[in-house]
């Protein structure tokens, strides 16, 4: 019976499943078995990413029949030179980088603070209710607060009715209008990066610094500054890169400037001419390459 | 080197997408109109603006569609778009068998073939349609009619009373004399406004030799951007979202610009505003309803022009809106007060509206000497001014 029982095990082995037969083949083909595993994100990463961006660089190359409205494929540099050369483009890239840098200082120098209070000082349970109110902001639709940041800066807004009795006035719906609202929408993702870097540094090098003499703004800025560089680069990228995309909120709160997004959209979706759009999009892109390939140096690219 | 064999694949991919996307070849305008009509087709495909063609799912007590099914047995599919451009490469996709078009979109379609002439002989409630809104420019071209209006309405002034005073009589409050009211000052965020400032200098620099705001040559449009630019210094937001421009009256953020009558309908009482037709007259809209021309319910899509223009529908879909309705027999079906807020029908009013109409390379004046400067041009024009 033993044996019996015995043989039929074996004669099952002999005859294995479909499935079986794969698993032999990736098992001892460990290389077809990563790539297998990587067809699917490379493919996404590849056809929904890249292609994408590829299409938008061939597409500014294009031209559009004024009449028509009909795209002409082909090489024209036409788009390039007036991007290069009308002084509408350069105008509104310089005001889309400042407003960039501005909202960028400000996120960080009001991120650093709320980070190290949450880092250093908050108890385990005040720092949980924090970062749930940190995050809390971005369960809110984008457009929600935008629109919420339009009466706040109105003219019968909070703003109006607590600095004028001091003298000051609401900044209104204005380029400071729109720092401030960009501000508010990015610094979460400011704060977070910061705060995940502070937690890292360990006490014992803060209290080993104040033992060899050391005072609060010396630890600050030979312990502290270089361990979370990596970090407050990392914000900088979320503040910076959201805000040269944008084209909403600038509409909402920002008056009658426009932004490098708005050239886009009126590209699109007013003047029909997406090859126009498409070589104006591609200027962001090169300013965040720049920006990134500066970084990379500083490891900030392995904190995001 | 597998890794940049994949890009190039992707690459000549993205090519070959593209290219084929771009092919769609530019035939010329169509003017053979339908000579009778056939059983109705079970099915029609509408394009319009938000609110042309409401079936009960918004608010229930706003329905005109489910009439018109009943009646026809064509069963409506309506599709809301967001701006005339897009509207347009909309309707190029040939999903539509009609489209409700502004004027600065309607010659776009009818150059480039997209829609058919109409025969207004089966078109019976054409005949109830105010004569004025007949054979114009952005609807008729060489006397062929294109399009049956919708409705009309002109781009008002509005002011704040506390704060504008005297209280306006002319454009000048947003143009000329704007910078008594810096930062407060409103206009319309679209290309089209150029118009306004053209209409502007039509009256008031009889040396530019304008006569129609919509066909300007090199020189009457670089005048006009000049005047816009001296605007933008004061304009402190333009408006395109209707909702945007209400809140701005409310809070006092915006004192004096253009508006709709259907922006001061929505405007509490206590913003204290009032829109008038200043003293140069103003720019407007007209709305007209066209059959595509590879319509696939061309029956059930003359049936639908002609319902829009029956006095019951048309009276709820204008009013549902918020513009003077096509017909007079309309104002029968509206509320009281409806056609006289609009002023419906009232010539001295519409007289002074210069409907938009697509800028177009052949003057629309007339003008054979010289050539004018077509949409294109003004979109760029209009992004410069706002810099």
């Amino acid at each position: 019976m033993a044996l019996n029982s015995g043989a039929k095990v074996g004669s099952e082995e002999i005859r294995p499943t479909f499935a079986h037969r794969i698993s032999t083949v990736l098992y001892s083909k460990p290389k077809l078995r990563l790539r297998l595993l990587l067809s699917a994100p490379v493919i996404w990463l590849g056809l929904v990413y890249i292609a994408a961006l590829l299409a938008l660089l061939i597409t500014a190359f294009y031209t559009v029949d004024s009449f028509t409205g009909n795209l002409q494929p082909g090489f024209a540099l036409t788009n390039f030179i007036s991007l290069f050369t009308d002084s509408l483009y350069s105008a509104v890239t310089l005001r889309t980088i400042g407003i960039a840098v501005g909202v960028t200082i400000i996120d960080v120098l009001l991120a650093l603070p709320i980070a190290f209070f949450m880092a250093k000082i908050a108890s385990p349970k005040l720092r949980g209710v924090l970062v749930i109110s940190i995050l809390m902001p971005l369960w809110a639709s984008y457009l929600v607060k935008a629109y919420a940041w339009r009466s706040v800066l109105s003219n019968v807004g909070i703003f109006a009715w607590l600095l004028r009795p001091i003298g000051l006035d609401t900044p209104g719906y204005s380029l400071s209008g729109a720092g401030i609202t960009l501000g508010y929408l990015w610094l979460p993702y400011v704060i977070l990066p910061i705060y995940s870097s502070l937690e890292k540094v360990p006490n014992n090098l803060l209290e080993a610094s104040s033992d060899l003499g050391s005072k609060t703004w010396g630890t600050i800025r030979r312990i502290v500054f270089p361990l979370i560089l990596p970090g407050i680069v990392a914000g900088s990228i979320f503040s910076f890169s959201l805000t040269l995309g944008d084209y909403i909120t600038i509409n909402i709160v920002g008056g009658a400037n426009q932004m490098l997004g708005n050239l886009v959209y009126t590209n699109v979706g007013v003047a029909n001419n997406l090859p126009m759009a498409a070589a104006i999009a591609l200027v962001p892109v090169i300013i965040m390459f720049g920006y990134l390939t500066a970084v990379r140096k500083t490891g900030a690219l392995d904190n995001l | 080197m597998r890794i940049s064999a994949t890009v190039k694949l992707l690459a000549v991919g993205s090519v070959a997408l593209l290219a084929l996307s771009g092919c769609s070849s530019s035939s010329s305008t169509n003017t053979t109109k339908l000579q009778s009509l056939g059983t109705n087709e079970k099915t029609v495909s509408l394009l319009g603006w938000p609110g042309y063609a409401e079936d009960g799912s918004n608010d229930p007590n706003t329905d005109w569609v489910t009439p018109f099914e009943t009646a026809t047995g064509c069963q409506v599919t309506f599709k809301p778009y967001g701006t005339s451009d897009e509207a347009i490469s909309l309707f190029k996709t040939g999903d539509y068998d009609a489209i409700a078009a502004s004027g600065d979109a309607t010659l776009r379609l009818i150059a480039s073939g997209d829609v058919q002439p109409l025969n207004t002989d089966l078109i019976p409630n054409y005949a109830g349609v105010y004569d004025f809104l007949k054979n114009r420019d952005w609807n008729t071209v060489n006397g062929l009619t294109y399009g049956v209006p919708h409705g009309y309405g002109a781009n008002l002034l509005m002011y704040n009373t506390d704060v504008v005073k005297p209280a306006p009589t002319s454009w000048n409050v947003v143009f000329d004399s704007a910078s008594k009211y810096k930062g407060k000052v409103t206009a319309y965020d679209s290309p089209i406004y150029i118009a306004d400032a053209a209409l502007y200098l039509m009256k008031h620099n009889p040396e530019l030799n304008i006569t129609n705001p919509y066909a300007l040559d090199e020189t009457q449009l670089a005048a006009a951007v000049t005047l816009l630019k001296a605007q933008r210094q004061n304009v402190g937001e333009y408006w395109s979202d209707y909702l945007k421009s209400i809140q701005s009256f409310t809070t006092g953020n915006t004192v004096v610009g253009t508006t709709w009558q259907v922006i001061k309908n929505s405007l509490p009482a206590t913003a204290h505003t009032k829109a008038i037709l200043p003293s140069e007259g103003a720019t407007g809209w007209s709305d007209s309803w066209m059959v595509a021309s590879k319509a696939k319910s061309p029956n059930c899509a003359y049936a639908w022009l002609n319902y829009i223009d029956s006095p019951q529908a048309n009276a709820a879909a204008t009013e549902y809106f918020g513009e003077a309705p096509a017909t007079a027999d309309a104002c029968k079906y509206a509320s009281k007060d409806f056609c006289a807020t609009y002023n419906a029908g009232d010539l001295n009013f519409e007289k002074q509206i210069w409907y938009w109409t697509t800028p177009v390379a052949n003057c629309l004046d007339g003008r054979t000497d010289v050539k004018c400067t077509d949409y294109a041009a003004w979109t760029k024009a209009w992004q410069d001014i706002k810099g």
